[in-house]
C-alpha cells in the first residue's frame, strides 16, 4: 500500500448522478420541506430567473441585472429554495409564447408575498393595464388611492418583483416620456416595441 | 448575512459529500445516505444560525449517516460485502477495498483519511473541519498510512 494508491482511490470515487440530485429534490418538495422552486429561461432580454411557490410565481428577474435574487428570497422568505425546472413550466411556456407575439395576456396564478403596502395597490392596478396600452405614474397612483404619490407609485414599480407578466413597463411619464426601469431602459423599450406601443 | 438558497448548499457541497460516503459504506449504501443527509439538513436548514459553518455541519450529518448505515449491517453483510468487492474485477475493486480498510482505522486517522484523500482536502482544512490542529491531522495521517500498511501485509496485498 502506497500513498499513491490512495490519492489513485480517491479520485476513483464517482460524484452524484443527476437522477439522485433530482430524487433529493422530488423527495424534500413530497415532505413539504421546498418553499421556493426555481428555473431559468433564455429571452430576446437576456437569461431569466422564475421563481415559484405553492401559490404561485413570486419572482421574476433578469439575471445579468441581479444575480443575487435567489439570495434576496432567501432572507425576504424562506432559504428552503431547490432547482426545480418543471414547477416553472408554465411561466416560462407563457413567457416564450409572449415573446414570440403568440399570447397577449398571462394566466397563471401570482405569489404576492413579496409585494407589500401600498406598492401593491400600485401593482393591482398596474396588472390591469392591457397589453400594448400605456398608463402614467400619476395614473397609476391615483388608481392606487392616491393620485399626490406619483413618486412613491415610481419606487413601486421600480421595485417589481415580477415584471413583464405585471407590466410595469407599461407605465410612463405623463407627457410621454419613457421614465425609468430598474433593470435597464433598454429593456423597458424593447417590451413596449414587442407590444407596438412605442410612445 | 443570511444563510444561502438550499440549493447553493447543495450545489457546493455534493460531490464531497456523495465521496465521503462512498469511502465510508460502498455506492449503494452511499446513495440512500445522501438523500437522507440532504433531507435531514433540509428539514432543519431554516433554524440554522446564519453564521454556521455550512460545511462542517453538512459533513456531521453525512457522517452520522454513514455510522447509521454501518450499524444497520449485519456483520456477516459486512463481510460478504467486502468479500463481493474483492471478487469483482475492474478499476473500481482496488479502491473499494482500500477504502474499506479505511473503515478499520481508528476514528481520527480514519477521518484524516477520508477527508484528505477522499475529498482532497488538506491537513490545515481536514482540522478546521473536524476540530484539532493541523500538526494533528498530518500525524494521524502518517499514523493511518502506516496501519494500512500492516492491514496489507498481513492480507497478503502489500
Amino acid at each position: 500500500m502506497k500513498e499513491t494508491d490512495l490519492t489513485a482511490a480517491g479520485r476513483a470515487l464517482p460524484r452524484p448522478a443527476a437522477e439522485l440530485l433530482e430524487r433529493v429534490a422530488e423527495r424534500a418538495a413530497g415532505e413539504g420541506l421546498v418553499d421556493i422552486s426555481y428555473g431559468e429561461m433564455d429571452s430576446p432580454l437576456g437569461p431569466l430567473l422564475l421563481a415559484v411557490t405553492d401559490r404561485g410565481l413570486v419572482r421574476l428577474s433578469y439575471t445579468e441585472y441581479n444575480p443575487d435574487a435567489l439570495q434576496d428570497l432567501a432572507r425576504k422568505l424562506s432559504p428552503r429554495i431547490m432547482r426545480r425546472p418543471a414547477q416553472t413550466d408554465v411561466a416560462r411556456r407563457q413567457l416564450d409564447e409572449y415573446f414570440g407575439r403568440r399570447r397577449r395576456d398571462f394566466d397563471m396564478p401570482v405569489d404576492w408575498a413579496l409585494i407589500h403596502g401600498f406598492g401593491r395597490e400600485v401593482l393591482r392596478f398596474t396588472a390591469a393595464i392591457p397589453y400594448g396600452q400605456v398608463s402614467t405614474y400619476r395614473e397609476v397612483a391615483a388608481g392606487a388611492g392616491n393620485e399626490r404619490a406619483s413618486r412613491a407609485a415610481g419606487n413601486a414599480l421600480g421595485n417589481n418583483p415580477i415584471p413583464i407578466v405585471i407590466p410595469c413597463h407599461r407605465v410612463l411619464r405623463t407627457g410621454g416620456g419613457l421614465g425609468g426601469y430598474t433593470s435597464g431602459i433598454h429593456r423597458k423599450q424593447l417590451l413596449l416595441e414587442l407590444e407596438g406601443a412605442t410612445p | 448575512m443570511s444563510l444561502p438558497p438550499f440549493q447553493q448548499l447543495l450545489d457546493e457541497h455534493q460531490d464531497d459529500v456523495f465521496r465521503l460516503l462512498v469511502a465510508m459504506v460502498g455506492r449503494d449504501d452511499a446513495e440512500d445516505c445522501f438523500q437522507e443527509t440532504f433531507l435531514s439538513a433540509l428539514r432543519a436548514y431554516p433554524g440554522l444560525r446564519a453564521d454556521s459553518n455550512l460545511r462542517a455541519w453538512i459533513h456531521t450529518i453525512a457522517r452520522r449517516k454513514a455510522v447509521d448505515a454501518l450499524r444497520g449491517r449485519r456483520p456477516a453483510a459486512v463481510i460478504d460485502d467486502h468479500q463481493e468487492h474483492l471478487a469483482a474485477p475492474g478499476d473500481g475493486e482496488a479502491a473499494a477495498d482500500l477504502w474499506h480498510a479505511v473503515q478499520s482505522l481508528p476514528e481520527k486517522q480514519r477521518l484524516a483519511i477520508e477527508y484528505r484523500y477522499a475529498i482532497g482536502l488538506t491537513s490545515a482544512e481536514t482540522a478546521a473541519l473536524i476540530g484539532g490542529s493541523d500538526a494533528a491531522v498530518r500525524q494521524n495521517t502518517r499514523d493511518a498510512l502506516r496501519n494500512l500498511r500492516t492491514v496489507y501485509t498481513d492480507g497478503g496485498r502489500a
